[in-house]
């Protein structure tokens, strides 16, 4: 689905990224970990096609990023759940209207998925907040609207850019069993992280590749992960 | 903390994932208002110099006069010799000879009403109505100079023409103004969908994030403008249309002023303006917007 063939990015002549080469093929389960700094935002923002790879190719759905459209850009994405660092949310908008944005924008706010809206919100234990605006939220409650967010659509593969950084522990463990049980739906799921009981946590639940960005360079992790 | 109903995500308003910004909101509002009560008055002017230019092509190619200059001995005789010509004359519908209180009411806001026109030298004035088709007046001058010597004709075109181009120029000038006032008010619009995007960025950002075509983004912000500028135009048309309405009324004696206004159908003319700002907004902001979207990355 996500195809990484050589690629290096460079930013005003920098390297950020070389040489990478990474498949996210349905059903797997990618870790990504790395110090601050190490390029793992650079590589979920190149995997979703916001940043355009200085050399080497990247394979959104089988099409080389360079040459899709703004308008399949747009397409694809609603193929693929994002969860930012930040969140981004609109703070004008309530929290049960930014879960809902994919469904508007993409038009399908009379499908299924709309229907299906209350549930996802009391499942990540927000139904009682679906009023509330952005800057309301608890980190904790941002991180899970923004995992809501980027799941209503159900994508074909999701990212997630530390999505656990501000939740607790027992938290952090449902979020990832949501996390697991998508990917068990054959979902491609890649996670930035640093938390290493996280990845172990995961680890124990179903056969999850951890990559560590280092030099520049992505590599497979040791067994110690 | 104010709570509004919980939205239904069936909400296909696209606009609504654009936050409210005052400042841009008024200051398009604002500006079509003011463009538009503007744009009123252009139209005004525009429409009656157009018919002051009319009138006065029409008086121009209607009319005529013959002046006859000669010995009082001899003036009668000179004045029916030349409405014996005119007679003959082909496209001349009627001639008639002024008569002394007839000139005395012509000269009477010079000289007053007492004049006494027997002691003065005066010509006589023969009054010249052409038929629809007009006369030769080239022909018509030839034979009065071998006929009448003492008669000049004069076709009032050379004091009139200057007249009738300038109503025309003005006209010209008045449209020009309202096509200026349409691209003012484009640039404002555009200026201010521009400020309202550039401070929208994240907002942008995020609906890129959730797959929102660059399309749907401008159309929520092309929505926005476009009604900001048609409440805005709309207003500031009824208050310029108003505003002519009360113009005072000034008689034949104020020239252009007397006819500056709408006459009839007219009044329609100006409920055309809100629609052209809106039109006018929708192109503008389209054009920024698609211009900022194909910026950011």
């Amino acid at each position: 689905m996500i195809e990484f063939r050589n690629v290096t990015h460079r930013w005003s002549g920098v390297e950020l990224l070389g040489e990478v080469s990474l498949r996210l093929a349905p059903g797997t389960f990618h870790f990504l970990t790395g110090p601050s700094g190490a390029g793992k935002t650079t590589l979920l923002r190149l995997a979703y096609g916001e940043l355009v790879a200085s050399a080497g190719e990247v394979l959104l759905f089988d099409q080389d990023r360079r040459r899709i459209s703004r308008d399949d850009l747009a397409r694809i994405r609603r193929r693929i759940g994002i969860v930012h660092q930040d969140c981004q949310f609109l703070d004008h908008l309530t929290l049960s209207e930014n879960v809902a944005l994919p469904l508007l924008v993409s038009g399908r706010t009379a499908g299924p998925e709309a229907a299906a809206l209350p549930e996802l919100l009391a499942w990540v234990g927000l139904a009682p907040r679906a009023e509330a605006r952005p800057p309301e939220l608890s980190g904790g409650e941002r991180q899970r609207a923004a995992l809501a967010r980027a799941i209503i659509l159900s994508p074909d593969v999701i990212l997630a850019d530390e999505p656990t950084g501000n939740l607790d522990w027992e938290m952090s463990l449902r979020l990832l069993t949501l996390l697991v049980e998508l990917n068990r739906m054959g979902k491609a799921v890649l996670i930035a992280t640093h938390d290493l009981n996280l990845i172990r946590a995961v680890k124990a639940q179903v056969p999850a590749r951890v990559l560590r960005i280092r030099d520049r360079r992505v590599q497979l992790a040791g067994a110690e992960l | 903390m104010s709570r509004r109903p919980p939205p239904h995500p069936a909400d296909g308003r696209a606009d609504r994932v654009v936050p409210p910004s005052g400042f841009t909101a008024r200051l398009t509002a604002f500006s079509a208002a003011a463009m538009a009560f503007l744009a009123v008055f252009a139209l005004a002017l525009a429409l009656a110099a157009g018919r002051l230019a009319d009138r006065w092509q029409d008086a121009l190619e209607g009319t005529a006069t013959v002046r006859v200059s000669a010995p009082p001995d001899q003036m009668a005789a000179q004045v029916r010799a030349v409405l014996g010509i005119l007679a003959q004359t082909p496209g001349i519908a009627a001639a008639r000879a002024l008569d002394p209180a007839a000139q005395r009411a012509l000269l009477a806001p010079w000289f007053g009403p007492d004049l006494p026109l027997e002691s003065l030298p005066l010509p006589a004035m023969i009054e010249v109505t052409g038929e629809p088709a007009g006369f030769d007046s080239e022909g018509l001058r030839m034979r009065l100079a071998a006929e009448a010597p003492g008669a000049v004709l004069d076709d009032h075109g050379r004091w009139r023409r200057p007249v009738v181009v300038a109503a025309e120029r003005l006209r010209l000038l008045a449209l020009g103004a309202i096509l200026l006032i349409g691209a003012t008010t484009a640039a404002m619009i555009a200026l201010a969908a521009q400020a309202a995007l550039a401070a929208n960025r994240q907002v942008i950002g995020v609906l890129r994030l959730v797959g929102a075509r660059d399309a749907y983004i401008a159309r929520a912000f092309v929505r926005r403008f476009t009604r900001r500028a048609l409440f805005g135009a709309a207003a500031g048309t009824a208050a310029g249309t108003a505003a002519v309405a009360a113009l005072p009324a000034t008689g034949e004696a104020a020239g252009l002023f007397a006819g500056l206004g709408f006459a009839g159908v007219e009044w329609v003319l100006p409920l055309t303006i809100p629609g052209l700002a809106a039109i006018v907004a929708w192109a503008a902001t389209r054009a920024a917007a698609f211009r900022l979207l194909r910026e950011l990355p």
